[in-house]
């Protein structure tokens, strides 16, 4: 570590983590894959391999932060560190952009196909299979796939918590903008008051989010299996749920490293990432609402 | 400006024994790791092929059950896709491109290990259903539903396999792209870049967009087969051509990932052997973009049989033939490069050339296939397998081997045995072509992929393209005899290693074999 200064690039020595890091992810799946094919260590494996990855996160950031604390990075490293960030995020984009991709195939084609569009030459091929299905959306498809006991289902409207979420998730961008501006403003107090409330309207949502599917599937006949509709539904709600998660505590993070005095109003990589994240994050849940609960 | 081998306290040594490949964050090292692990797999998925082609010596069942013979098509290109062709240009990426652009190594050097190191580990858990209930994934490497939902208990293995090798592959790009943007040495402009590094930012960028659709179209099966979804349920009110259009949103980006580093390797070449720059660079660097950019919009000509709207059907034919322009604009400017060179014929010059006469082959029969009346006739024959294999093959692995000669003796700082290379470029073009050229015709007439047994009318072709694959597997052992001399010793290499070459990178410029630490100041570009 002392070999390096301010002016070269830092290349580290030795790497540990990332070995671990191997080992707990794949000890996690394998486990999580024999649980699925009904094996009973599976999710024993798939704790060890959680507990396997928590550490590996542990140590291998708080390597770096130690490092950038003790200002080991130069300029061009914070470089390489932001755009590393933007890309890792375009990739989650693409990821969400694959069952966003599901949903408007369901709704625009394959919905619409079982329903009779589009045949050709007069032959209603639709008929031989399913003829008294007729092109709606929501669906839980032509066999009422899930659903209540008579197939029926309660789609998830637009206007009750998912529009408090949209304003509660609208609002913690605004306020870690705000945080931002006091990081930048060197005014500590307004940085730890915008993260305290980002975090905290963050934690909200997800807890809004479980209520809301408590009653999904309590109440409403929806569920992860229940057609199309249910199928698109949770799973993009659910990794956005995910993503908010994973944000709010990579941002409680950032809170804690700044109650400690971490960043300055120049080098704040990790705010700024989280930041990003958590517009990210914002900006699917736009989509989703707009998508999967309003249209 | 030279390396700086004696550079201080900066110059530390790699860790010792088996750490030292462990813990690595030294892009050589890290580099040398994969173009292991491509070797290796090169063999792992060459003998599944020898199986397959045993069987298919002639008509009838001779050696493997047909579910196993179909576990063996979907194995074998998974690993030859996954395993071998992009490690082993992830680990030329590795171990050029920090060197030609004079960067002291990778931008993200402690990711750089992880990419690498989730690779041993997802292959394993591929290779584990093997031994399963059930086989390993028979239903073809596209893992298309319904079928692979029907298999035994190697789905889950085989999706969570996919999703650690696109964390891999994505953090191998995002490296490579970040290294690009941010490393390059002063005066190192945009359009002075050297093709290979030029080919793998824009590889690197599909690869960061596509691998997350693969990832979300596996979790997709995933939760079909075990968490009662129906992405791919018609009852439910899904379809399982989604799967197919989400797969080749990937797929077809995917085979130009396995290409484009492929071309910038021949764009390295060509010019060092004709003692000429390359002619046409920046038109090369846009053809490159333009093909990247419409890998992404031509995925279904993949899919012309599943039943699309005709207006489907002609939007993809003719996107598709555009790509025909910019790889076009390729070919004539390799031509034009060694149009009145001084030119000579060692090993990586035979196989660049090979890979500009029969990559182009492979190209044509793809302009054929992008027509999709005539495809109809072509679909799911053993055309499409001499035609994807004429450009992985002869293609993507005659790049990577041609790369392999050209690099090694800078690597090793010995010089191959060019006796030995030559012996192994002839065996292998022409064991090639007797072995994947037969199944245009076979496919022609009618014989169809992924089956063991075949009638009889199709036996001369297949007995060919047997002893062909045979002779092909074969001829690759002096692959790796003539690398394991190379690294034990041999005459020792120059800096330029090719007459002249340092005209053409500055990895030449550099020592052979270069020091532990290279370019730890950056070199002065002209």
């Amino acid at each position: 570590m002392a070999s390096t200064t301010k002016d070269s690039y830092y290349v580290p020595d030795q790497a540990r983590w990332p070995i671990v890091g191997s080992i707990g992810l794949t000890t996690l799946l394998a486990g999580f894959a024999n649980f699925l094919n009904g094996s009973s260590v599976g999710a024993t494996f798939m704790v060890i391999g959680a507990i396997i990855m928590v550490t590996m996160f542990f140590g291998w950031f708080g390597t770096v932060v130690s490092e950038s604390v003790s200002g080991t990075y130069n300029h061009q490293v914070d470089v390489s560190f932001r755009m590393g960030m933007i890309w890792f995020i375009f990739s989650e984009v693409m990821f969400f952009g694959a069952f966003f991709g599901a949903l408007y195939y369901a709704r625009q084609l394959s919905v619409p196909w079982l329903g009779g569009e589009g045949s050709n030459l007069g032959i209603e091929t639709h008929q031989y299979l399913w003829d008294a299905f007729s092109n709606v959306w929501p669906t839980n498809g032509p066999a009422k796939v899930g659903g209540l006991e008579d197939g029926s289902f309660h789609p998830m409207a637009a206007w009750g918590v998912p529009a408090i979420n949209t304003m509660i998730l609208l609002s913690s961008g605004g306020t870690v903008t705000w945080a931002h501006w006091g990081l930048l403003a060197n005014n500590r107090g307004q940085l730890i008051k915008g993260l305290i409330a980002t975090v905290v309207l963050g934690f909200s949502f997800v807890v809004l989010q479980a209520y809301e599917y408590h009653e999904a599937y309590t109440e409403m006949g929806l569920q992860l299996g229940t057609g199309i509709y249910g199928s698109t539904f949770f799973m993009l709600t659910g990794f956005h749920g995910l993503h908010v998660t994973i944000g709010a505590i990579f941002l409680t993070v950032v809170l804690f490293r700044s109650l400690r005095g971490h960043f300055s109003a120049e080098h704040h990589f990790a705010f700024e990432a989280a930041a990003w994240y958590w517009h990210f994050v914002d900006v699917v849940w736009l989509g989703l609402f707009i998508f999967v609960y309003w249209l | 400006m030279t390396a700086t081998t004696h550079d201080d306290h900066h110059d530390h040594g790699p860790a010792k024994g088996i750490m030292r490949w462990i813990t690595t964050t030294n892009h050589k090292d890290i580099g040398t790791l994969y173009m292991i692990t491509a070797l290796i797999m090169f063999f792992v998925g060459g003998a599944m092929a020898l199986v397959i082609r045993a069987e298919l010596f002639e008509p009838g069942m001779q050696y493997v059950d047909p579910l196993f013979f179909n576990q063996m098509t979907t194995l074998h290109a998974l690993v030859m896709v996954f395993g071998a062709v992009m490690p082993a240009f992830a680990g030329l990426a590795n171990w050029m491109i920090p060197m030609m652009i004079g960067a002291p190594d990778m931008a993200l050097p402690r990711m750089n290990n992880w990419s690498f190191w989730i690779l041993p580990f997802a292959v394993c858990l591929l290779a584990s259903t093997l031994f399963m209930e059930g086989g390993a994934p028979s239903a073809g490497w596209t893992l298309y539903p319904p079928l692979v939902l029907q298999g035994g208990n190697n789905l889950p293995f085989a999706v969570f396999s996919v999703h650690l090798l696109g964390i891999s592959s994505i953090m191998a790009a995002i490296n490579i792209i970040v290294t690009v943007f941010n490393m390059r040495a002063p005066g190192m402009t945009w359009m002075k870049l050297p093709m290979f590094v030029w080919t793998w930012v824009i590889t690197a960028f599909l690869l960061i967009a596509i691998m997350p659709v693969f990832a979300g179209a596996v979790t997709m099966l995933l939760t079909d087969k075990f968490f009662g979804t129906s992405f791919f349920n018609a009852a439910g009110g899904g379809d399982p051509v989604l799967y197919q259009h989400l797969f080749w949103f990937f797929g077809h980006p995917e085979v130009y990932v396995l290409i484009l580093p492929s071309f910038g390797v021949v764009s390295q070449i060509i010019p060092t052997f004709a003692r000429k720059p390359l002619f046409g660079y920046s038109s090369m660097v846009y053809a490159t973009a333009s093909i990247g950019l419409l890998s992404f919009i031509v995925w279904a000509h993949h899919q012309y049989t599943v039943g699309m709207p005709i207006q489907g059907e002609l939007y993809f034919t003719y996107a598709t033939m555009l790509i025909a322009v910019p790889t076009g604009v390729k070919v004539f400017n390799w031509l034009a490069t060694m149009w009145k060179g001084a030119m000579t014929f060692e090993t990586p010059m035979l196989f660049a050339i090979a890979f500009v006469v029969l990559f182009t082959m492979g190209g044509f029969t793809g302009l054929m296939m992008s027509i999709s009346p005539a495809d109809l006739q072509y679909h799911d024959t053993y055309f499409i397998v001499a035609h994807f294999h004429y450009t992985l093959v002869t293609g993507a692995v005659f790049a990577i081997l041609a790369a392999v000669y050209y690099w090694l003796p800078k690597w090793t700082g010995y010089m191959y045995d060019e006796r030995l290379g030559k012996l192994h470029f002839w065996l292998t073009t022409i064991s090639v072509n007797v072995c994947f050229f037969p199944q245009h015709f076979s496919g022609l007439a009618g014989m169809p992929r992924r089956i063991p047994d075949y009638a009889v009318q199709f036996a001369e072709f297949n007995a060919m393209s047997s002893v062909g694959a045979f002779v092909f597997g074969f001829a690759q052992l002096i692959l790796a005899y003539v690398v394991i001399q190379s690294i034990r010793g041999g005459d020792k290499a120059t800096d330029e290693v090719w007459e002249g070459a340092k005209e053409h990178g500055l990895e030449w410029q550099l020592p052979s074999p270069p020091p532990y630490h290279t370019w730890t100041t950056a070199p002065d570009i002209k």
